[in-house]
């Protein structure tokens, strides 16, 4: 019982840290980047412990949970507990910042209140992956939305401006859809409550098409925006190319799955009968997302934007596979846990990948001023760690065996396969996916040394330790998915489960 | 002894892919590369000979319920110690060949060699497909190892992608074994319901086709050429290309399960061992025939699953991957030393490197299907289980013959032809060939002539038993003596007169074109044409909205302003104005006040007369 409140000082430790170099003007620049580094170490540690003591919770429940009140009159309380879905994001989480952290160990502009706030952004992420209440995980949501408006605005380049406030007021927007859903669910509820494991054990509206449809529209179109799916993405291009490095890492690492983990933990458990009824509208916005997000991306010419039209392509798969969760049939369950499995892992596997490619991005500009890959030609030769990472990464980020990615899609795509043949169509997605980065890897890196590649400084020591270890972990997970997988399957199937009801 | 075998396994897969990727990373190794790789190549040659002895299976959880898992069966005891032995040669060959960046050549080929070994190995569909893409994504970068030459890059660019096209279909497969219910296990796909049997098998089919080049996916090969010599041997003999026909050997059980893959695969090699056929006869560069030779003789093994002898298929696949391991190697030497490909360039070239010139000449010999070298036999223990389906296949096979016999003899007499004259300076300018680069052409020459021992009667029995298929061979003296003289007459013919050089198959058919034009260039198109959509619709439309709320709210100020605070402004205006006038009446004067009670009194009463 010694490690009761382990959950709670992992969410606040960094909080903690982020006020005390706000509020104590001494602090250096350099201890201030250092803090930030050291915080982040200390919470992946404790991370660590938690995954290292982690059993799988019985059906409904979570490990390492805390509870205490906290707006008792409308059932609210501070609720917090981590299972196979929220305990991979929480690692995930830590290891984007860390890795994050170590890249800004050189930010030069206001690296104090820099790091604050990127702190601030790393408690708000994990408070909201172990939050079980839906309170809670709103306000963590808006609050996140909040912290990436000020980096992008404040640490931003180009139309940052413009591009922030987009940002902001589109997932803002989204939120209140949320926020309205999850009032329906609270006044549906008998007794009315926002804890998550009673809305899941005793889901409301169910026999209530109507009602529950239209609660559900409210929290898709919620998740639909933060994910984003299409048609909801256009502000992630922007806010990505006008984002700092570390921001865009951030923004597409941890940020986006807060979307694809809404479908996961809320939606799905606390409405069964209307995810269900509307499944198909879920595969087809799920699979429209892969190909529309894959082909607008192969006709990007800037680096950022086409990773980030990657990013619509990869959220797609997982739209996919917890729609195809929703066909209920008998023979089918196995293989749609498998494919809710996978979108899982998904999670995990484009948060190390992307975050990946995004800091890598970040590199071109901090030493050339552009993302436009017309702008570069054979930077292979005065950047040869540069052009073996970022291959790396676009060859994990295509899916290769070997790397996360493929154990993500390659479940995705049986489980969806076997349980809705059609979604065979989405496969074409990694072959479009194949193409552009081996369009851009040929652009950027092979032939003649032209353009701002001429005097190009290959990586420095902090970027190859922020990035190396990322790709790192990606390669570790599709060479040994088991530890991931045995933490993941269990709730897959359980969520199956759910539901059947 | 089976804990080591199962350790030999492993090893098999882990030694060289750990080894590569360590030296593909490792600028520094530079020096160490050649040993380092050389060594391990040499340990998997052991190591592959242990578990064809042993044949063990070892297995540990993978996903979706599946194992990841490795086994050698009669099949795979075979074909492992050959790539393992034709990737030490080519390797050894390559020592003497690549000068430069050592460590990334060597290392990107044992990886390359590694995913081979776990294809013959694997055992499950996940398995398999984890190795086979692996294998794709090395035939990239080493196709494009030159990388400052974007024409190489693009080459590999055009292997991948249209390798990984036909991929997919496993995928799809997997998803198709995952809900036909019999696991995913390769032994185990005939076994899965019906309906999804057949798309199972369709794409593991598609797969296959795709890797061995058969048509309609045959162009990548063309555009894989771009890739140094040592590459090329390992890719068209052993790795990647073989690895497509071994794959359709290996669920042969599956393809006949269905009724119409069996059939579908017989044809589809048939028609590519004709085609590629006449377009090897008409090319000019020996590395373009030779890789045209690779997809038609490949042809030959997809018509043996199709047929349903694994044995000959698998006779097919050694003995080819010795003869065309041997050619691309001197195909290697030669253009090192002159610096061409161009046949035109090769005239004579035996008289001047005489090891390279004989190893070569046996190796395009056995090519052409000349008794009693390795493909002749081969060859027809493949084309008698056609016959006994299919004559008019059996038709076409014997014409894909007459024209792998021209297509050889093509080389042979440019290669004995009369070479130019020269004086000694010319002689001392030639380049080198080294003792490494010719000491594995004679061991490959060996292979290349006697492997045909695998698909005749004493050791082809032994074969036959070995993959499960006892009495596997057909071929009768009639049929080994037709297919004997065809090949030699048509050699003859060749050396006498001119062979004709067709335009559509100089262009290997116009594949890639057709596919530049019908899925390459629309697919691009469509992507530009979302790409503007996504801006000037999709995310104006966005834009738009905010305009328009902003100007929503602009609309409402300005209602604000003028309509609701004019009104109450002017309400206020009114009631001042009313109260002016109400000050109008009150004059002060006694007079004027009776007239206006007057006025009052008679309004009154007319309202009540009028009223009342």
């Amino acid at each position: 019982m010694g490690l009761k409140p382990l959950l709670s000082l992992i969410v606040f430790l960094p909080l903690i840290a982020a006020v005390a170099l706000a509020a104590v003007p001494r602090v250096g620049d350099t201890v201030a980047r250092r803090t930030w580094v050291a915080v982040a170490a200390v919470d992946l540690g404790l991370i660590a412990v938690v995954w290292a003591r982690y059993d799988t919770p019985p059906p409904g429940e979570l490990a390492f949970a805390e509870r205490a009140a906290w707006i008792p009159g409308v059932n609210s309380s501070y609720h917090v507990g981590v299972d196979g879905f929220s305990l991979p994001l929480v690692a995930m989480t830590a290891v984007i910042f860390l890795a994050c952290a170590v890249y800004a160990l050189r930010e030069r502009h206001r690296p104090r209140a820099h790091a604050a706030l990127l702190l601030f952004l790393q408690s708000v992420s994990l408070g909201l992956f172990v939050a079980a209440d839906l309170i809670l995980f709103f306000v963590f949501f808006d609050l996140s939305i909040v912290g990436m408006y000020f980096v992008i605005a404040g640490w931003g380049h180009g139309n940052r401006a413009h591009s922030a406030l987009k940002f902001f007021l589109y997932t803002f927007l989204g939120s209140l859809a949320l926020l309205v859903g999850f009032i329906g669910l609270y006044v549906a509820a008998t007794p009315h409550t926002f804890d998550m494991a009673q809305l899941a054990a005793t889901p409301p509206l169910q026999g209530r098409p109507v009602a529950g449809g239209l609660v559900l529209a409210a929290i898709l179109l919620g998740l639909a925006v933060k994910t984003p799916t299409v048609p909801f993405h256009t502000w992630l291009p922007p806010a990505h190319t006008d984002a700092p490095a570390v921001g865009s890492a951030v923004l597409a690492g941890v940020l986006l799955k807060m979307g694809t983990y809404g479908f996961v933990r809320i939606a799905m458990p606390m409405l069964p009968q209307a995810w269900r009824a509307w499944a198909w509208v879920i595969i087809v916005v799920g699979v429209v997302s892969v190909l529309y997000g894959a082909l607008v991306a192969l006709a990007q010419s800037n680096v950022k934007r086409m990773i980030a039209y990657t990013s619509v392509n990869h959220m797609g798969y997982i739209v996919l596979a917890v729609g195809v969760a929703g066909l209920v049939a008998a023979d089918t369950a196995q293989a749609r846990g498998v494919a809710v499995a996978g979108a899982v892992t998904q999670m995990v596997s484009h948060g190390l990948i992307t975050g990946a490619l995004f800091l890598l991005a970040g590199v071109l500009r901090d030493r050339a001023g552009t993302y436009d890959m017309r702008d570069f030609g054979g930077l292979a030769a005065p950047a040869p760690a540069f052009a073996v990472l970022f291959a790396v990464g676009a060859f994990a980020s295509l899916g290769l065996p070997a790397f996360s990615g493929f154990i993500a899609e390659f479940q995705i795509f049986t489980g969806s396969v076997a349980a809705a043949p059609v979604t065979a169509v989405a496969v074409l997605g990694i072959l479009i996916s194949a193409a552009l980065f081996l369009r851009a890897l040929q652009r950027v890196f092979t032939g003649d040394t032209t353009g701002r590649s001429i005097g190009f400084a290959d990586l420095r020591a902090r970027e190859l330790w922020s990035v190396g270890p990322l790709l790192l972990l990606s390669l570790l997970i599709g060479v040994l998915p088991r530890p991931l997988l045995d933490v993941v399957e269990p709730a897959a199937h359980a969520v199956i489960g759910l539901l059947g009801r | 002894m089976s804990q080591l075998a199962q350790a030999a396994l492993w090893s098999l897969v882990a030694l060289p892919a750990v080894a590569g990727t360590l030296l593909a990373t490792n600028r520094r190794a530079e020096r160490a590369a050649a040993p380092v790789s050389l060594a391990v190549a040499a340990a998997s040659v052991v190591l592959s000979v242990v578990v064809a002895v042993s044949r063990p299976t070892v297995a540990v959880p993978f996903m979706a319920g599946v194992d990841f898992a490795l086994t050698v069966d009669g099949l795979a005891a075979l074909l492992a110690p050959m790539l393992a032995v034709v990737t030490l040669l080519v390797l050894t060959a390559a020592a003497g060949e690549i000068r430069r960046s050592q460590a990334r050549f060597h290392g990107l080929m044992l990886l390359f060699a590694a995913s081979a070994a776990l294809t013959v190995t694997a055992a499950t569909l996940p398995t398999l497909l984890f190795a086979w893409e692996i294998m794709g994504a090395a035939s990239y970068a080493l196709i494009g190892f030159w990388w400052r030459d974007a024409e190489r890059v693009s080459g590999g660019l055009t292997a991948f992608v249209t390798t990984r096209s036909a991929d997919l279909g496993l995928y799809v497969a997997a998803g198709a074994a995952l809900a036909g219910g019999a696991g995913l296990t390769l032994a185990d796909l005939p076994h899965s319901s019906p309906g999804w049997r057949h798309v199972t098998a369709a794409g593991i089919l598609a797969a296959a086709l795709g890797k061995a080049a058969q048509l309609p996916f045959s162009f990548w090969l063309s555009r894989a050429m771009a890739g140094p010599s040592p590459v090329s041997a390992l890719l068209h003999s052993a790795a990647m290309v073989a690895m497509g026909g071994y794959l359709l050997l290996r669920v042969q059980p599956l393809l006949a399960a269905t009724g119409w893959a069996a059939p579908a695969a017989m044809w589809v090699g048939g028609l590519t061992a004709l085609l590629l056929g006449a377009v090897a006869v008409a090319q000019r560069d020996v590395k373009q025939l030779l890789a045209a030779s690779t997809a038609a003789q490949l042809g030959f093994v997809v018509m043996a699953a199709g047929a349903g002898t694994v044995a000959g298929g698998a006779a097919q696949l050694v003995a080819h991957a010795a003869t065309k391991a041997l050619l691309f190697l001197a195909a290697g030497a030669w253009l090192t030393a002159l610096g061409t490909t161009q046949l035109i360039g090769l005239r004579g070239v035996v008289g001047r490197w005489r090891i390279v010139g004989w190893s070569a000449t046996a190796g395009a010999l056995a090519l052409a299907g000349i008794a009693p070298l390795s493909l002749w036999a081969t060859k027809d223990a493949v084309l008698a289980r056609v016959l006994e389906q299919s004559p008019g296949l059996y038709a076409i096979g014997l014409a894909a013959s007459a024209l792998s016999a021209a297509y050889a003899g093509k080389l042979l007499v440019v290669i004995w032809g009369r070479g130019p004259r020269r004086g000694d300076g010319d002689q001392a300018e030639a380049g080198r060939v080294t003792g490494l680069q010719q000491a594995p052409l004679v061991i490959l020459a060996v292979g290349a002539a006697y492997a045909g021992l695998l698909a005749l009667p004493p050791v082809g029995a032994v074969l036959a038993r070995a993959v499960g298929q006892p009495g596997g061979f057909h071929a009768s003296a009639v049929e080994l003596a037709v297919s004997a003289v065809l090949a030699l007459a048509v050699l003859l013919l060749v050396a006498n007169r001119r062979v004709p050089e067709p335009r559509w198959a100089l262009r290997w058919l116009g594949l890639e074109a057709a596919v530049r034009v019908l899925v390459v260039r629309p697919t691009l198109r469509c992507a530009e044409a979302l790409a503007r959509f996504d801006d000037h619709f999709l995310d104006r439309g966005v834009e738009l909205v905010s305009a328009g709320a902003l100007r929503l709210a602009g609309r409402t100020g300005r209602i604000d302003d003028q309509w609701l605070d004019g009104t109450v402004e002017r309400l206020a205006a009114g009631a001042r104005r009313l109260g002016q006038l109400a000050r109008r009446p009150q004059t002060g004067q006694l007079h004027q006040y009776y007239l206006q009670a007057v006025v009052v009194l008679v309004a009154a009463v007319v309202v009540l007369v009028v009223w009342g």
